[in-house]
């Protein structure tokens, strides 16, 4: 009787299924011909001649770049666009590119009143010339002087990026040196991970591997690199336990920190002769072939416990709701928010955003890593504390810090 | 040659869909087939898009005296190189070099970036309304709002400061979440659940297009060349 309502139930399925893609699958039907709209005829008039045409080299880059610049061309102007012509070494002039876009506002003559000429030759010096286009004549500049790009060492532009960053280093260093001082620093109650012990001592009473994946991020991930130290603290718990971890990489670069980690986590606990290189291993580079990869060792090996923490992207449901229909216990964890609801509907614990980086200090609770995420928290308070000042002084009507903000970004 | 890939595709849509059953032969065979497949293709591009643009034409250049700075190159193919040193039990060691400098130059160029993006931008984001909601107010916008659209948006514009700051005191670790600050992290999960509710059917959206794509490629494509 069960057996005929799930044939059933299959049918309607694949009926409302097979209808629904036909139905989407029609093409729509043909659009009528417009009526061609009458091209409007610019007034027949010459275009004014580019004035205070400079060339210079693009500041704070590698030196591959020049930007030529001009005067933005009044509105009764006549030019309907420009190109810019560039000649090497003294040499004939040669046209390089074009800005067409209509100049019907001021914005827009706005926007093309300079080219960043990214073509250039290293270590050689080229002159520029700027042809303004109209309806039915051009007009062309004066030939601008010989300019080479050079690199600069420094991006000036960053140096309130650079100042920001120095504030918060500052906050992490000093708290790391408070929580070396022996002080005690409070971290909360974090669910997922206090399922950590769970899910490894269930794989041990069930006698089942642990499968880890750091996901598809590379080495300089800040995802990935969160997740390498929770599978060290994790490894020294599997060490504990001697229960098998299985580690499949996306990543050959991951992979060898992997190993390194989880060796080193071995060694730690005294147990270098359980450790396995071979647990720890490479699939593909490729992010569905990975996925169907780890798929298939979930549903032949079964494990207990599964983690997901890095970077996950499509893949994340596949994996997920492979590992559910093992019945695994899986703890999630991204900073990737497009892949946080499927890992919170099918795993049994998700670690969002933020607390994935908190996850180590929480595991290991050593004093560098704690004084950290008090620093992190006080970087936190900071922006708490410039956001509510911002919005008061925004509706008074002064707006430095909205100013600062976007310098620093 | 058409037909027939056409028929090796389907072949392998239908493999992979029988996932859906459970695991079984005619899985494992695509499975593994694709996984060998994307390998030996990544090991390709990597010698042509890596290996030999990047490497060994400009130490070539340099040995047939084109260009001399190509030898600069040498410098990170060595710590390249001591990637293999895990073959050697006694020299594995040596993998640590370039781990460290791989995980410093990719920290180096991240943080910056997340700063940048993750925290001035929004903060800038969620502070900006208020100019708009003062300039309106004051008289001095450029385009005056009209009062329904700009009730509307002085709404927006608070609860996305409510959210940001309540959001923001979920991600308090060092804090123990009792009294106001409980309060207010419980509205912060809450607009999570909001803001992940929204992504879960936008993204479940994207994927029904995909397995329409791809029953379209089996009905049509498929099904139609054989009839």
């Amino acid at each position: 009787m069960k057996q005929k309502k799930i044939v059933l139930w299959i049918m309607v399925c694949m009926v409302m299924f097979i209808s629904g893609t036909i139905a989407f699958s029609q093409e729509p039907a043909p659009i009528p011909p417009s009526e061609p709209e009458e091209a409007e005829v610019p007034p027949s008039v010459d275009p004014d001649v580019p004035s205070n045409v400079t060339a210079k080299d693009t500041p704070n880059d590698d030196g591959t770049s020049i930007t030529v610049t001009w005067d933005i061309p009044p509105e009764d102007s006549g030019v309907v666009g420009y190109k810019i012509l560039r000649n090497t070494n003294g040499g004939d002039f040669e046209e390089i590119g074009e800005q067409l876009t209509p100049l019907d506002t001021y914005d827009k003559r706005e926007k093309i009143n300079k080219y960043k000429d990214s073509k250039i030759v290293k270590d050689t010096s080229h002159a520029y010339i700027v042809r303004a286009i109209g309806a039915n004549t051009t007009a062309e500049s004066q030939q601008t002087a010989a300019v080479m790009a050079k690199a600069q060492w420094f991006h000036t532009g960053e140096i309130p990026l650079f100042i920001s960053m120095l504030i918060f280093c500052a906050a992490i260093v000093g708290n790391v040196y408070y929580a070396k001082g022996g002080k005690d620093i409070f971290v909360r109650r974090i669910p997922g991970l206090e399922a950590v012990d769970e899910a490894i001592g269930r794989a041990t009473e069930m006698g089942r591997s642990i499968l880890y994946s750091t996901g598809l991020g590379g080495v300089s991930d800040v995802a990935t690199i969160a997740s390498m130290t929770i599978l060290g603290q994790v490894a020294r718990r599997t060490a504990d336990y001697e229960t098998p971890l299985r580690v499949p990489c996306k990543d050959p670069i991951v992979m060898n920190v992997l190993r390194e980690m989880v060796k080193s986590s071995y060694l730690d606990e005294g147990r270098p002769d359980i450790y396995n290189e071979d647990n720890i291993f490479f699939i593909t580079e490729s992010q569905f072939a990975y996925a169907a990869g780890v798929d298939g060792i979930m549903l032949r090996e079964k494990p207990a416990a599964i983690f997901l923490q890095g970077t996950f992207y499509a893949e994340s449901l596949i994996l997920a709701e492979t590992g559910n229909s093992i019945g695994a216990i899986q703890i999630a964890g991204t900073d990737s928010e497009h892949q946080l609801p499927f890992f919170i509907a099918a795993c049994d614990y998700t670690l969002i955003g933020e607390e994935l980086y908190a996850a180590s200090t929480y595991l290991s609770r050593e004093p560098m890593l704690l004084g950290s995420l008090r620093g992190q928290d006080l970087g936190k308070l900071l922006i708490f504390v410039t956001m509510i000042a911002g919005v008061v002084l925004e509706l008074i009507g002064i707006n430095w810090i909205t100013t600062l903000l976007q310098r620093v970004s | 040659m058409q037909v027939f890939g056409i028929w090796v595709a389907a072949f392998l849509t239908l493999c992979i869909y029988s996932f859906l059953y459970q695991d079984n032969p005619l899985y494992r065979f695509a499975e593994h087939l694709f996984v060998g497949i994307s390998v030996g293709y990544g090991i390709v591009l990597s010698i042509h898009e890596g290996f030999i643009p990047l490497a060994w034409n400009p130490i070539w250049a340099s040995l047939t005296g084109d260009s001399l700075s190509g030898l600069w190159k040498l410098i990170p193919i060595f710590f390249g190189l001591l990637f293999f040193a895990r073959l050697s039990p006694r020299h594995t060691w040596l993998i640590r070099y370039p781990i460290a400098i791989l995980i410093g130059f990719g920290a180096g160029i991240a943080i910056p970036n997340v700063l940048r993006a993750n925290i001035f931008e929004q903060t800038r984001g969620t502070i900006e309304p208020f100019s708009v909601i003062h300039s309106q107010t004051t008289g001095t916008a450029v385009e005056v709002m009209p009062s329904g659209e700009f009730t509307v948006f002085i709404i927006g514009a608070v609860l996305m400061v409510i959210g940001v700051i309540c959001t923001l005191t979920y991600f308090f670790f060092s804090v123990e979440h009792r009294g106001p600050i409980s309060w207010l992290s419980k509205v912060g999960i809450c607009f999570l659940m909001v803001g992940f509710g929204s992504a879960f059917g936008n993204t479940v959206m994207g994927r029904v297009t995909l397995l329409i794509q791809r029953v379209d490629f089996l009905l049509n494509t498929w099904i139609g060349s054989i009839f």
